[in-house]
């Protein structure tokens, strides 16, 4: 059944292969795992150990369908108890009011609209990799593009957290939507702050979809290998031992429902492609879009430090930026926790992530001090002050020099070759970018609030527990949630994998299943 | 005038949907694609674990026209957005904000974008599972048990009796030719 040569299968059994292991292939020194190849006549292999079709179904299909390794559970267990304690955070905050929080007359917006920013900012790696990667036909994104996107939908979820409970009478959140009320008033819709919740639920309801459609056909391979399974046995595991329900018929079911019946059939690949590439096409201005549109929340105001043409650029590199950085801190981990994930996930992607990262931070420290130019070429006293006088001397500094060192300072490791090779590396400089990203939406939003034009308006903002609490509460949220996706979905976009593979190629020399080269 | 669809039967009285041959390599699906192309049918399909590259023109398939559509149900939902918006502030309820004019176009742009990038989501997946005729619970294909390895790594050929040039023998016969293993009937309509 396999596409495997029955030579092939002769001289596996022959060398004592058991069935889908894989004899290991010399690698060529001097490049790390054999992805790493700098030769341009040599195209490097985007799957390691010339993995077959076969291969990928079972190492992808294993994630979902064999019991995870003894860490997930103490994991989730953790990161689910962290995000009960942010629930109960947040349920105090509702009754309570958002007083509970640090913030005062003067700086009214403070970490609620910066973990908004923070978290919404993370998705937008994800988008970049499923929609952008794809309109410029880099193959190395299948590795990564279907975490990348669950990633950006639950970032997404964290995001929409904060707006929520920040409007205060969360009760009445459903004012922000253009619906009729008693009161016969609609939302003003030349507020940039509707603008955002049309940006962030559209962006949220289009990374849905798109994530939905990657995965139908990888549904359809989950639900056929439980069918096959039910077919084949009279007897397989249970749901629970006293209940007279076999796993693998909620598989069916489930995995069933989801796969739409998909058939791979040729036909529909074709439209499957072209829809995929509409919805690629209109991700692309869709992402770029909604960090602008978060930006102008701020850049539409006339308070110093938000007043600037330069936030839609510059926010949309930073959410790039902080968000490729997310996409490591959970692979990095995940390819040395899950078996065989190494072979999919190469060092050459973590290179390829760390140069976007490079790139990015560069244009974020451009970003930076362009602020400080303009501030001084406009001759506005009131911007000066706050980049001379606030931002990099007044009592938040630290919190700007701490934004410096990670988002600028951190990244030029990846200039040096060994280090954007190094997962370990890679690994640090991945969480000072996502603490230095945290800390830039902080700077913007508090320090700007704190030095307002007035000295009358002038106060400090200090987190409470409340702050603290919700703030990790949505860690907790965002990782119970990635959990959940390595569990149970198809944490690998197999079809797309298999599709790069060179034996997928209908051009591509007769020798049989095995990509010899 | 409709023409009569000829109904085969297997000896277990069930109706033939097709034939079904297994090819060894993407080379070989693709190549038996252009040749039962050439040959003239009509209702047939090459089922793959994932998209072989350029078998739509190997299999003699028509662009789809899910973009015109995708399109069409964008700018619809593009201009609703900027109706709504322009109807409410400018129409149902003017309201002054900042001394600004009930009803200009500018503050309406990006709604105005949002709502038609939505509306163009939605329809890519919606047009893309209705062009393609699901969701549908069950398929004759999906009753073999031979079959359901296409989603893991085999490819196949299924000519349908549905085609008015199937005929149970030849059909066969040339799958055989073009090099298909596991030839085999599906039942089921």
């Amino acid at each position: 059944m396999t596409t495997m040569h029955p030579d092939e299968s002769a001289a596996r059994r022959l060398a004592g292969l058991a069935n889908g292991e894989l004899p290991t292939y010399p690698v060529a020194p001097g490049t790390g795992d054999g992805s790493l190849v700098d030769d341009p006549a040599v195209r490097a292999p985007l799957v390691l150990n010339n993995r077959s079709f076969h291969d990928i179904t079972e190492i992808v299909c294993g994630y979902a369908e064999k019991p995870p390794g003894k860490w997930w559970l103490p994991l989730f267990g953790l990161s689910f108890t962290i995000a009960q304690v942010g629930a109960l955070f947040i349920l105090y905050l509702i009754i309570t009011g958002i007083g509970a929080w640090g913030m005062n007359n003067q700086v009214d917006w403070a970490w609620d609209i910066t973990n908004f920013v923070f978290w919404i900012g993370i998705g937008h790696a994800g988008t970049l990799i499923s929609a952008i990667l794809c309109l410029l036909k880099q193959k190395w994104r299948t590795a990564v593009n279907r975490s990348a996107e669950a990633m950006t939908i639950f970032a997404v979820i964290c995001a929409a957290t904060f707006p929520g409970i920040h409007i205060g009478r969360q009760w009445m959140a459903w004012f922000l939507l253009p619906i009729p009320n008693s009161n016969a008033i609609w939302p003003n819709f030349k507020s940039p702050l509707l603008w955002d919740v049309f940006a962030v639920s559209t962006y949220g309801t289009v990374s849905l979809l798109f994530w939905y459609m990657g995965m139908i056909p990888d549904f359809a391979t989950l639900r056929d290998r439980a069918d096959l399974r039910l077919r084949r046995n009279a007897e397989g595991p249970r749901v629970f031992p006293f209940l007279a329900l076999r796993t693998d018929t909620v598989r069916a079911y489930v995995y069933g429902f989801l796969a739409m019946g998909w058939r791979f059939s040729s036909r529909h690949w074709h439209r499957y492609e072209v829809a995929y590439l509409v919805l690629a096409g209109i991700s692309t201005p869709l992402v770029l879009s909604v960090h602008s549109i978060v930006s102008f929340d701020f850049a539409t105001s006339i308070l110093p430090g938000w007043h600037t043409t330069i936030f839609p650029p510059y926010f949309v590199a930073g959410a790039i930026f902080g968000g490729f950085a997310m996409v490591l801190l959970l692979l990095i981990p995940a390819r040395e926790l899950f078996p065989n994930m190494k072979d999919l996930i190469t060092l050459r992607h973590i290179e390829n992530m760390a140069k976007i990262i490079l790139a990015t931070g560069m244009i974020v420290g451009f970003a930076y001090s362009m602020e400080f130019f303009i501030a001084w070429y406009s001759g506005n006293e009131y911007e000066s002050f706050l980049f001379t006088h606030v931002r990099a001397q007044g009592p938040y500094a630290w919190a700007y020099w701490t934004m410096i060192f990670c988002n600028v300072v951190s990244p030029q490791v990846f200039w040096i070759r060994f280090c954007r090779q190094s997962p370990l590396i890679v690994f640090i400089i991945s969480i000072l970018v996502t603490i230095g990203m945290w800390f830039e939406r902080f700077v913007i939003i508090v320090t700007s609030l704190h030095r307002a034009f007035l000295p009358a308006e002038w106060s400090m903002f200090w987190p409470t527990p409340v702050d603290i609490g919700i703030f990790v509460g949505s860690c907790g949220i965002f990782l119970t949630l990635f959990l959940l996706f390595l569990r149970f979905l198809p944490v690998f976009a197999m079809a797309e994998v298999k599709a790069v593979l060179p034996q997928a190629s209908p051009h591509h020399p007769h020798d049989h299943a095995k990509g010899g080269h | 005038m409709a023409k009569q669809r000829k109904v085969y039967v297997t000896e277990s009285g069930e109706n033939v949907y097709g034939v079904i041959a297994e090819f060894a390599t993407a080379a070989d699906v693709y190549h038996a694609a252009e040749k039962v192309r050439d040959a003239g049918y009509s209702q047939w399909d090459v089922y793959a674990p994932f998209p072989i590259h350029g078998i739509d023109e190997a299999m003699g398939q028509k662009r789809t026209k899910l973009p015109l559509a995708c399109a069409a149900i964008g700018l619809t939902g593009a201009g609703l957005g900027f109706l709504m918006q322009y109807w409410m502030s400018g129409v149902d309820y003017q309201l002054v904000v900042q001394g600004k004019p009930y009803g200009p176009w500018e503050p309406f742009v990006p709604i105005t974008f949002e709502l038609g990038i939505l509306f163009t989501a939605f329809s890519a997946l919606i047009c893309m599972l209705a062009f393609n005729g699901l969701p549908r619970h069950n398929h004759p294909l999906l009753s073999k048990e031979r079959f359901l390895a296409v989603s893991d790594d085999t490819l196949a050929i299924c000519i349908e009796s549905a085609d008015d040039k199937f005929d149970p023998d030849q059909t066969r016969a040339m799958l055989e030719r073009l090099g298909g293993r596991n030839i085999d009937l599906v039942e089921g309509d």
